[in-house]
């Protein structure tokens, strides 16, 4: 089987404060790491290959800097792995994003099983996973908490629905979610980290593109635009109350009991 | 392709300059800067630089689209077996305050199967028209039919904006369909607001919540946005039903799918935060997970439920499902009471519409104190044992 799961870097911390003089984004720190979400689907991929064969493949999309994750992955199990990276991808929202992801996948190779995490913590939106199986004509299935069995061609899923688990049969070429009760991620091998630490992995920019329409990528390939950032409003009244752990514990209680949150 | 042009001569302090990017795309050597491939073109750089340093070009203006050709504001029914997911009737409510606005109609987006009989419900809270596509092989959600149905709608009725609730399936069917359009889609909105010109004002938190991000979709239509459970107010059932119910016809073969639905197991009924009236949450002022007890104790004790914020989730402390926020769930409860919670907006917008809001909490500069109605400044240890034995010998002195 020929997995394919994508990963992204994420800042280690979503702290971050707009300057109220100057308008500018403060961001504490520039560390970063995998996000955590595609960890799960990185060892769902893992766990298919130990049990079907085949091989795991990562891909990123990010600044040259990104390819911290590909080692990240590899110290974990992946095989081999791709960056997509140019500043010409620079500003992309989720369709831009998925253009260049589905165009690296492309260029990557042939996959059955394309894996993502349900979500990253940056962006928030868990909207990549199903543009990027749109653009790539495959079918998708979100949320999969579960894989049953992989059989000839096609494979076999629980996909969390708010009432119920529907098993969804998808034939291959096909993209999943997984969300986080997948399975637990295992930690990456110091051994395999010390293998891996230089290993060749692909870099495509611009001009490895297939569609090599400007238009589509980064900033002007992306259909929306943000307006303007501001620091959250807050207009609820409000109450402090102060005093002795004591005195507080009896100012809640009184209060709980005024709201008949309290019985007598 | 707009891009950003260097003029090193223009530079003084390089250094400075590189620390201006909030995304460390701008590197410095011997000097000279250069932009790497993380730049998002926020154009910070040029705004905050030294005068003409940055230089951001234009590229040629792509051509306008006509707006006036994609009219009306569009929901889409999310539900399951028929039975409407009540998100569903908090969109009609705001579609219908966007469509006054511009003065165009609401339409309601159906599909299904064995459904028609429910249709009718839409136009008592506000839709115009509702176009259903009731067929059997939509019975189960299967995305690839289910976005063929959509892009039919799209393309015969062609709506300004699109609403769809951000459910499971909302989720993973609006990208679908946005995708095929090449247009935007903004998730999560938590304020919707429309101009004249009908671009749709989409209001989300960004980075992980902390801060807000008005995005627009200014030439490409239809605009899309996903919107959360319990975010929008629900209209009133109205007696009155003016709109009118439409079919939407499809070919059997863009129903064709490469899944197959092999069968659905229901789950069983569990406790969820979703539905409770009183919610008591951790937060990462929680020490060790054992601490977890006292909070459950409270709870129980006003006879509600036990919640968290993420990072205790990320640590393996509490069941994902009863995580609040925008990674988690949106609770609406009569009260909640927050315990060592710092309160970034992610998860305030996951709580922020709850009766009544206490927030424990030591550090007086925590976030969470603006969305609270009672700011209770104290150590949760001192306070909330306190309080537990209070409550058990009904307040009397001990």
């Amino acid at each position: 089987m020929k997995i394919l799961v994508c990963i992204k870097q994420v800042p280690g911390t979503n702290k971050v404060e707009v300057d109220e003089k100057t308008g500018v984004l403060k961001r504490n720190g520039t560390d970063s790491k995998m996000n955590p979400y595609d960890l799960y689907a990185l060892e769902t991929g893992l766990r298919l290959k130990e049990k079907y064969g085949g091989t795991v493949s990562v891909i990123t999309m990010g600044p040259p800097q990104a390819k911290a994750v590909l080692y990240e992955a590899f110290a974990m199990g992946a095989d081999n792995g791709a960056l997509i990276t140019d500043r010409k991808f620079g500003g992309a929202d989720v369709l831009a994003t998925s253009r260049t992801l589905s165009q690296g996948i492309r260029r990557f190779g042939s996959f059955d099983v394309i894996l993502c995490g349900l979500q990253t913590t940056d962006g928030d939106t868990a909207q990549v996973g199903p543009e990027v199986a749109e653009l790539l004509d495959i079918p998708s299935v979100c949320n999969v908490q579960r894989i049953e069995k992989a059989e000839q061609g096609s494979i076999i899923v629980d996909m969390d629905m708010p009432h119920d688990i529907e098993t969804i049969k998808a034939a291959f070429p096909c993209l999943l979610t997984v969300n986080k009760d997948i399975c637990q991620p295992r930690l990456p091998s110091y051994l395999r980290k010390q293998q891996t630490m230089k290993k060749d992995i692909d870099i495509y920019t611009f001009s490895d593109m297939e569609d090599k329409d400007e238009e589509k990528y980064g900033l002007t390939g992306s259909p929306t635009s943000v307006q303007r950032i501001f620091p959250p409003i807050s207009d609820k009244v409000q109450e402090h109350l102060e005093g002795t752990s004591r005195e507080l514990a009896q100012k809640i209680y009184t209060t709980l009991k005024q709201k008949k949150f309290i019985a007598g | 392709m707009a891009k950003l042009l260097i003029h090193q001569e223009k530079i003084t302090d390089a250094k400075a300059l590189a620390m201006i990017c909030p995304f460390g795309a701008m590197q410095e050597k011997d000097g000279r800067l250069s932009i790497n491939a993380g730049c998002r073109m926020c154009r910070l750089c040029e705004k905050k630089g030294p005068k003409g340093a940055i230089e951001y070009v234009e590229d040629k203006k792509a051509p306008q689209i006509d707006k006036t050709k994609w009219r009306g504001i569009a929901v889409y029914v999310d539900h399951v077996d028929g039975s409407i997911h009540p998100v569903t009737y908090e969109l009609l409510g705001k579609a219908k305050e966007l469509a006054g606005k511009i003065k165009q109609p609401v339409y309601a987006l159906f599909i299904g199967s064995g459904i028609k009989h429910k249709a009718e419900e839409l136009l008592h809270y506000g839709a115009d028209k509702v176009y259903i596509c009731d067929k059997s092989q939509l019975e189960y959600f299967k995305i690839e039919a289910y976005t063929s149905v959509f892009e039919e709608f799209i393309t015969k009725i062609k709506p300004a904006a699109i609403l769809v609730g951000a459910t499971p399936v909302g989720r993973q069917l609006a990208p679908r369909v946005a995708a095929r359009f090449g247009t935007g889609l903004t998730a999560d909105c938590t304020i919707l607001d429309i101009k004249e010109n009908t671009d749709l004002v989409q209001i989300r938190p960004a980075f992980g919540g902390n801060i807000m991000a008005e995005i627009l979709t200014p030439n490409t239509r239809p605009q899309m946005a996903t919107v959360r459970y319990k975010i929008m107010d629900a209209p009133k059932w109205s007696d009155t039903a003016t709109g009118t119910v439409h079919e939407l016809a499809i070919s059997d073969e863009k129903l064709k799918s490469r899944i197959q639905v092999l069968g659905v197991t229901k789950k069983p009924k569990e406790k969820t935060i979703d539905g409770a009236d009183v919610i008591v949450v951790a937060g990462r002022g929680i020490k060790k997970k054992d601490d977890l007890k006292m909070l459950e104790e409270l709870a129980d004790l006003l006879g509600g439920q036990t919640a968290s914020t993420r990072p205790l989730v990320e640590a393996g402390w509490m069941d994902p499902k009863k995580q609040i926020g925008l990674s988690g769930r949106t609770v609406r409860p009569k009260l909640i009471i927050t315990c060592g919670v710092s309160g970034s907006v992610q998860f305030v917008a996951g709580m922020n519409h709850a009766d009544t809001i206490f927030a424990i909490n030591n550090d007086p500069k925590a976030a969470i104190f603006k969305t609270a109605n009672y700011a209770v400044k104290a150590d949760i240890y001192d306070v909330i044992p306190e309080l537990i034995q209070k409550i058990k010998t009904g307040g009397k002195a001990l």
